[in-house]
């Protein structure tokens, strides 16, 4: 018998009908996009060819979904099984986060019909600090896929397939982990070959280091806030103890992002900027504080242990880390001449896509065994019928 | 062309062949004559025959002589008093009074049809005009009687060409040009002030070597230097596309070299090659704009010595529009309110949201941590 059970109970809620409503506006907007063209859904332009899509669905959208490779570094590479509980559900939020950045990157580029073209080697440009990132990227959503299928087998498969997959999957897990080190430096890279269209305060060479460590703590982040969330919302037992050790890991990595962000500034005599740019200082100033608030709050191993600082914390990381990657690509990216801001389209795609995800994670906790369900029988069999009276 | 011959001009100009085929190359070259024409008008400079030229003096500064005797290649005395046989120059010649007289009558007679009449300066007809006389006789008088046997007649000078500087309001003496005089006769007009020395050897040059004149526009000027504005070859053109004009002499602009359109430069209606082949052989920037003046436009008829020099010039090709671009554009699109409006209404929300299940999660909080500890 797995440790994992489906969550049970009606996929029809509140918070479905709204995800599904919001979804069908995306898939309006989408289809429009198709037919029309990108210049009639978004703001995007020759001077600011990366748009929202991008930046969030993509820049944003797998940084929260390094949830999985987080959590596989820990379980599988430094070998911490107590943390098994939260693996499925990480997994589940990177494997939908890394497939809808993957296809929210169709609907970005302009000649969507040529994308075949990346897997091609005859027309595949293998200098391209981009083709790194997609190949990555699409190597990751399958070997994800590839990752979930015991939660699929325990469902529909034999006991003799089960074991078979287990026989192999170790080989997914390791290119699980390889993969996200590689292309979530690689989107940071990305800003290094913008060069001087970036603002001094976030161009630096040290841009892929700073992605991977912030990707990595926004990875442990995604994992406490979608625990404490499904806690909360489901009244499931607390995962709190874990939550807490997992925190420990999100405070020394802001402390090494943050270290190596502020020396990296001050080493390069650069700051001076933070005061003396504008718009830009009171960015990079809210970024930093959202990144230097979970340091206090989690600094404490008493208050580290509450469940309200570990989701403050890590909602500030998240919101932090995002602001980071917002202000490098488009904030702090200066074309003289070109302006950018969100078309309404691009912002209910986006919409649509988060809402996307947050449909297909509860029809999946519902009917797939993801969630763990050691914990407590009584509270698990009380879970289908509140599952269904108090979802917002 | 053979040997002897270009020994024989070797001897008769004192130039080397090398430097003299160069000097046919670039003549052809200014008039933009085809490929093979060089050879062709060696051949008419090294022939035995010299053209008779007479050259009348009327109401003139002497200008027009002036810039042809600063003409180097070819110089004026090693090509032209060579080349052509000048038998009448009232700057030039050595004889003087009835004696000179006499050879021009003697040389009209001798090449009747044959000579190539050069006026230059304006031709007085008020009172009979009485106010240029040589020899006794009026301007006019010496004009008809001069062009009645020429080949062809070349009015040099903007004075020649229309009446120039002499011309101008209230014109006390009538002058006016040696077209509005002559009507049975072909004449070629080179104004300027003076004109540029290698537009009038050229045209010379031309008669000689094709024994016709060069194509001229409707003002008898030859097409080959009058028939682009000085605004479209100008050294300064680009200041003028991108609105960058000087406003004043001495001002930052000019002395950047901006655009002198709004100085009043003429460039942009009037008609010249003065900035492709400048003045004085000296290197670029030697012609009136390239040292910071406006252009007065000295060759056109109606412009130069008529408008005021501070005057806008009318844009003949094209207008200056009432803005320019900027150097960079504001390009793509910005914030709109319903995004902004929907990206306010998330960002709330989520706030919203957050803080509410911070709060919700503060009530169970303790719970949360002593079950964590059972």
């Amino acid at each position: 018998m797995s440790k994992y059970a489906p969550l049970g109970g009606s996929l029809i809620t509140r918070t479905t009908v709204i995800a599904g409503t919001l979804v069908a506006i995306m898939a309006g907007l989408v289809l429009y996009r198709f037919v029309f063209g990108l210049g009639a859904v978004t703001h995007m332009s020759n001077g600011y060819p990366w748009g929202l899509w991008i930046v969030y669905d993509v820049m944003i959208g797998t940084a929260f979904a390094c949830g999985g490779y987080a959590m596989a570094l820990v379980v599988y590479v430094f070998n911490k099984g107590e943390y098994h509980p939260l693996v499925r559900p990480a997994l589940l939020a990177s494997m939908f986060g890394y497939t809808l950045g993957g296809v929210s990157v169709i609907f970005d580029i302009g000649r969507y019909w040529n994308a075949w073209h990346l897997v091609t080697p005859g027309y595949a440009n293998p200098t391209s600090v981009m083709l790194e990132v997609a190949l990555c990227i699409m190597a990751y959503v399958l070997v994800m896929w590839i990752e979930f299928t015991p939660v699929f087998a325990e469902k529909w498969a034999n006991a003799e397939t089960k074991r078979k997959i287990n026989k192999v999957l170790f080989v997914f897990i390791a290119v699980g982990v390889l993969l996200p080190t590689m292309h979530q430096s690689s989107l940071g890279g990305m800003m290094v070959a913008y060069g001087y269209w970036i603002h001094p305060l976030w161009q630096t060479d040290l841009v892929p280091l700073l992605y991977l460590i912030s990707a990595l703590a926004m990875g442990y982040s995604i994992v406490v806030f979608e625990a404490t969330l499904v806690t909360s919302v489901y009244k499931r037992p607390s995962e709190g103890h874990l939550l807490a050790s997992i925190s420990t890991y999100i405070l020394w990595l802001l402390v090494a992002y943050l270290v190596i962000r502020w020396a990296d500034i001050a080493v390069q005599g650069k700051l001076g900027l933070v005061a003396t740019s504008g718009r830009l200082s009171v960015m990079f100033l809210l970024e930093n504080l959202l990144l230097g608030l979970p340091v206090l709050l989690l600094a404490g191993a008493a208050r580290r242990a509450k469940a309200q600082i570990q989701f403050i914390s890590a909602v500030c990381m998240l919101a932090g880390a995002g602001l980071y990657r917002i202000d490098g690509y488009l904030v702090a990216y200066n074309r003289p001449g070109w302006h950018y801001f969100p078309s309404l389209g691009e912002v209910m795609v986006t919409v649509g896509i988060i809402a996307f995800e947050v449909l297909a994670y509860i029809v999946f906790v519902k009917r797939l065994p993801v969630l763990h369900a050691a914990a407590s029988p009584k509270d698990n069999q009380r879970a289908p019928h509140l599952a269904a009276t108090t979802n917002k | 062309m053979n040997d002897d011959i270009l020994n024989a001009i070797e001897k008769k100009l004192g130039v080397s062949r090398r430097s003299f085929l160069q000097l046919c190359a670039a003549m052809a070259a200014t008039m933009g004559l085809p490929k093979g024409a060089e050879a062709a008008i060696a051949q008419a400079i090294a022939s035995p025959q010299r053209p008779p030229v007479i050259w009348l003096h009327f109401q003139e500064c002497t200008g027009c002589t002036e810039t042809l005797l600063r003409a180097e290649h070819p110089t004026l005395d090693k090509l032209i008093l060579d080349i052509i046989s000048l038998d009448y120059h009232e700057t030039l010649f050595a004889a003087a009074g009835h004696q000179i007289e006499a050879a021009r009558k003697a040389s009209m007679t001798a090449n009747k049809g044959k000579y190539l009449l050069v006026v230059e300066g304006a031709t007085p007809m008020k009172d009979g005009g009485i106010y240029c006389k040589i020899g006794g006789q009026t301007a006019h008088d010496l004009l008809v009687e001069c062009a009645a046997d020429a080949a062809a007649i070349v009015a040099i000078g903007s004075c020649a060409a229309w009446g120039g500087m002499p011309s101008t309001s209230p014109n006390p003496t009538g002058s006016t040009g040696v077209p509005v005089l002559i009507k049975d006769k072909p004449v070629v007009t080179i104004p300027g002030c003076p004109p540029n020395p290698y537009n009038f050897l050229s045209t010379v040059v031309h008669f000689l070597t094709f024994k016709k004149l060069p194509d001229l526009d409707d003002k008898g000027r030859p097409k080959f230097a009058y028939g682009r504005l000085v605004h479209e070859n100008c050294e300064r053109r680009a200041h003028f596309d991108a609105g960058r004009f000087a406003q004043e002499f001495g001002d930052e602009g000019h002395r950047k070299g901006y655009c002198l359109y709004k100085l009043g430069c003429k460039g942009p209606e009037t008609y010249a090659n003065c900035p492709s082949i400048l003045f004085g052989d000296v290197g670029s920037g030697s012609w009136p704009v390239g040292t910071g003046h406006p252009c007065i436009g000295c060759t056109e008829q109606g412009v130069g010595f008529q408008k005021p020099i501070h005057a806008l010039a009318e844009v003949k090709s094209v207008v200056p529009p009432a803005s320019y671009p900027r150097i960079v554009e504001e390009q793509g699109e910005g914030m709109t309110f319903g995004s902004a409006a929907a990206l306010a209404g998330i960002a709330g929300l989520a706030a919203g949201a957050g803080a509410t299940i911070a709060r919700n999660l503060g009530k169970g909080g303790r719970d949360d941590h002593s079950a964590g500890k059972e």
